[in-house]
């Protein structure tokens, strides 16, 4: 693996609810290019990680640093401003607009056009082909003038993951893109992750453990908020301590 | 489906194809209106007027709440300070019809802004109860204020210029007024920015983690909204010559709001259709019973039940099975 200046960096960064610590002190670093996956059980704090870091969720301790800026306090739209983007656990897209229009919305999120008060409403030229290469990404194509909620519910997982690529993000955080899919859909979603720009740094959270550690480079474990281990898609899979903190200790006779 | 590079961006299907036909419904439905003056009584011309202002009114309400998915209680304020600086302008003050009507249509800005500074961070009955309480504060500003206001008497004046005197020539000016301003709140929702508001109806937090400050966004809709209903606020100042706490009331926000739920959530054109129901009702039944409110509160319970989507929805869900 190459090597490379971090573009996320996390330092103890703790995100607390009263008195539970759903995420406890973590601390990472993930390189430029990188494919990371985030792994753990349920409750692990995972969810909890990403939000902190796209900034729904403010955290209570620590630092966060994108790209060279420290982001700790920043609201979520000015980090999306800096190029990092999302996806949501809970399908979270605009049931109520067109395919298209969801996309003309992600699209225009970082760039000044949104403010246009009482100007067309089409699709420029710079902007029709990001969205086609966006929706032909993720194979849904064909249904732009689908409203969303027409959608099925694989349909809507495939434009979850396009509205957070059409902006061409620098961080993409995929929070368990295929949950709830069948085993093509899944195969196909891993397609589509697979066959994203290098350029893009991604962390996935993902529970289907075949899928995720198919696709990254470093996986992390986490368990009860904390970093458990830090290794290779390879070395977790045999890692003992995982397989406990998702199947509980084995009894010994 | 192959050419989806190339094709503009379809707005949410309600808007969808609205070019060229819609200046012909434009055009046909302004050419009509127009002619109404020439087969009405002088009587059935001013409830003519009165409607167009109020559809004005609900339009500027149906921006928040059809388009951001938030009602205001408070538009009726907003409304009646524009009415009221307006009278005021021209009766105490002595200015002109157009500085009074100019200054009025910012003061009701200048009022929206400052429940917008407030309300866009609440949404569904919080924001509901915010501007209801906002608006009860403008009222009773205008009730107590008496030196200013005049109190519970109100104040009267002639804002209209001369050559407005008579009902026709007000008429026209009024459809001209209300179909410039129904021409900019048409282009201000289905431009980029009244996309944005229909992403904020839709997810707040998806539009924040696609980079938009939703806050912002809902404060310059609030703004534009009142902005409007200071237009129809100002018109109603010269239709009406007269001006009382009762224009600021509970219960002018709360008609806006009937009108434009009458007319169709989100459909924006409803407003005038609501408005013209509501208004026609109100003085049809009245000359029947005085207890033309309770008849007036059926009709919404039966609107709520039949026709949720208003009348303008109703249609429209109607055309829309046909063409299938």
């Amino acid at each position: 693996m190459i090597v490379s200046e971090p573009i996320l960096t996390l330092a103890d960064v703790v995100v607390a609810f009263d008195a539970l610590r759903a995420v406890d002190g973590v601390s990472l670093t993930v390189p430029r290019g990188q494919r990371r996956a985030i792994i753990g059980p349920n409750g692990a704090g995972k969810t909890t990680l990403f939000n902190a870091i796209a900034g729904a969720l403010p955290p209570t301790g620590g630092r966060i640093a994108f790209d060279g800026h420290d982001v700790t306090k920043l609201p979520p739209h000015r980090r999306a401003q800096l190029g990092i983007s999302r996806t949501f656990q809970i399908t979270n897209l605009f049931p109520r607009l067109s395919v298209q229009d969801n996309m003309v919305l992600a699209l225009r999120g970082r760039s000044t056009r949104k403010f246009s008060l009482f100007g067309k409403p089409d699709v420029d030229g710079a902007e029709a082909p990001q969205i086609a290469a966006a929706l032909d990404a993720v194979r849904i194509a064909a249904r732009a003038d689908v409203m969303v909620k027409d959608l099925s519910y694989g349909e809507q997982r495939q434009l979850e993951i396009a509205l957070s690529l059409v902006t061409s993000p620098r961080l993409l955080l995929l929070d368990e893109p295929a949950a709830g899919l069948s085993p093509s859909e899944r195969s196909m979603v891993a397609e589509i992750i697979r066959a994203l720009d290098r350029d893009i740094t991604v962390v996935l959270i993902e529970h289907d453990m075949d899928l995720a550690l198919g696709l990254v480079d470093l996986v992390t474990c986490m368990f009860e908020g904390r970093v458990l281990v830090e290794e290779s898609p390879d070395e977790i899979r045999r890692n003992k301590q995982v397989q406990e903190v998702y199947l509980g200790r084995p009894r010994h006779a | 489906m192959t050419t989806i590079a190339t094709q503009p961006a379809l707005q949410s299907r309600t808007f969808a194809g609205m070019t060229g036909r819609a200046v012909a419904v434009a055009a046909i439905v302004i050419a009509v209106a127009a002619a109404l003056p020439l087969v009405l009584s002088n009587y059935q011309v001013g409830l003519a007027t009165e409607i167009l202002i109020f559809g004005v009114l609900a339009m500027s309400i149906d921006i928040l709440a059809g388009f951001a998915g938030r009602t205001s209680l408070g538009h009726g304020a907003i409304f009646g300070v524009s009415t009221y600086v307006v009278v005021y302008a021209t009766a105490q003050a002595g200015l002109s019809p157009a500085t009074s009507f100019a200054l009025g249509i910012a003061a009701a800005t200048l009022v929206a802004v400052v429940f917008g500074l407030l309300a866009v961070r609440t949404s569904g009955v919080y924001f509901l109860l915010l501007t209801l309480a906002l608006g009860m504060i403008v009222w009773g500003i205008c009730l107590r204020w008496t030196q200013v206001t005049g109190g519970e008497n109100g104040m009267r004046g002639d804002v209209r210029p001369e050559w407005l005197v008579s009902h026709r020539a007000f008429y026209w000016a009024v459809l001209a007024a209300a179909s410039l301003v129904s021409y900019a709140m048409w282009r201000f929702v289905r431009s980029p920015f009244g996309l944005t508001l229909l992403g904020i109806r839709d997810s707040e937090s998806r539009m924040r983690s696609l980079g938009y400050n939703v806050s912002v966004h809902l404060f310059v809709g609030f703004a534009v909204s009142g902005f409007f209903a200071g237009v129809a606020g100002a018109l109603y100042a010269m239709f009406n010559n007269f001006v009382s706490p009762s224009t600021v009331a509970l219960a002018q926000s709360v008609e806006g709001v009937l009108m434009m739920i009458a007319g169709g959530v989100g459909t924006l054109f409803g407003g005038f259709v609501g408005a013209a129901a509501i208004i026609a009702l109100e003085n049809v039944v009245s000359s029947y019973t005085e207890r033309w409110q309770m008849v007036l509160g059926i009709t919404f319970i039966l609107i709520m039940i039949f026709t949720p989507e208003g009348i303008i929805g109703t249609l429209r869900a109607m055309l829309k099975r046909k063409e299938r």
